[in-house]
């Protein structure tokens, strides 16, 4: 099984970013929805790519999980136009 | 099909080769993982929608609170590392080194719950309920302890499955592959906690 090849010192390293970027939206970004959102983003791909190997696992692997499952968290995103016209309190359209 | 796809099984039976060069149940570890995904975006998505829709949306978290998520963070992903060094100890064969930290992992799992639930008590104390509140849209305890409460499910099946892997990782029923695949399990949940937190908690900070 091809997945721990990289070097516990690369481990390190990514845990101390992880943590740092923790920091960095507890400290910094708090309250700023959008720039959290990316800076989780750099987390999750940390995460991903280097504790769970994806990166280093097969490209037929990678094109089988990663669209399929970024197409339905994309696909959920068309109940927002909904949510704000409610805080907005405007009616549907006649 | 050339020969150069197949492979023999210990029976010494030609099998084509793994689609994905991984073994099935880590295959099947992989696929849990993006539909859990796909469970915990549509949780947050539908927190995103409520949020948006009230008015009135409570901003309770002081600055106490935001330490505490801050610190189960670090829990968390310090888990994550004990978590790799079990697996790449397993996969050395150094089964002692493995299992030592493996366990730490699994106390790692429960101080987190630990500090989840104090979390979860003090909002309790100050009259949050899963459809009423002091401050505002009922909707936020819903919301909060559904959010949280999934992901702490999540902790605390993934603290059970680890001692069970490692158990049977000490008696030789498992091997060092099972050992990488609840790690992946153990990561997926870290790193959704990681999306739980600037949404459920930052979001939410008191501007006092």
């Amino acid at each position: 099984m091809e997945a721990t090849n990289n070097t516990s010192t690369t481990d390190f390293v990514v845990y101390a970013v992880i943590l740092a970027l923790a920091c960095v939206q507890v400290f910094l970004l708090k309250g700023k929805f959008v720039p959290m959102l990316l800076v989780a983003f750099i987390q999750a791909f940390l995460a991903v790519n280097f504790f769970m190997h994806l990166g280093s696992e097969k490209k037929t692997l990678r094109l089988a999980l990663i669209p399929a499952t970024l197409f339905v968290l994309m696909m959920m995103n068309m109940i927002w136009s909904d949510s704000f016209r409610l805080m907005h309190m405007k009616p549907f359209a006649k | 099909m050339s020969d150069a796809n197949l492979s023999l099984d210990h029976a010494g039976v030609a099998m084509e080769d793994r689609p994905f060069a991984i073994p099935s149940k880590k295959l099947v570890m992989w696929l849990f993982i993006i539909s859990d995904a796909c469970t915990f975006g549509a949780v947050l998505f539908a927190y995103g929608y409520i949020r948006n829709a009230a008015a009135d949306w409570p901003h309770p978290f002081e600055s106490a609170s935001v330490l505490n998520a801050l610190l189960m963070t670090f829990v968390l992903v310090t888990s994550s590392l004990t978590m790799l060094i079990a697996t790449r100890a397993a996969k050395s064969g150094d089964k002692a080194k493995a299992l030592r930290f493996t366990f730490i992992t699994v106390i790692l799992g429960l101080v987190f719950g630990g500090l989840h639930l104090k979390e979860w008590f003090g909002l309790i104390g100050q009259g949050v309920r899963l459809f009423q509140n002091p401050w505002g849209a009922p909707l936020f305890g819903a919301a909060f302890f559904s959010i949280t409460g999934l992901h702490l499910a999540h902790v605390l099946s993934g603290v059970i499955a680890l001692t069970v892997v490692a158990l049977g990782y000490k008696r030789g029923r498992y091997n060092a592959d099972d050992i990488e695949i609840w790690s992946l399990y153990w990561h997926f949940v870290d790193l959704v906690w990681m999306f739980v937190v600037p949404m459920v908690y930052l979001m939410n900070v008191s501007a006092g």
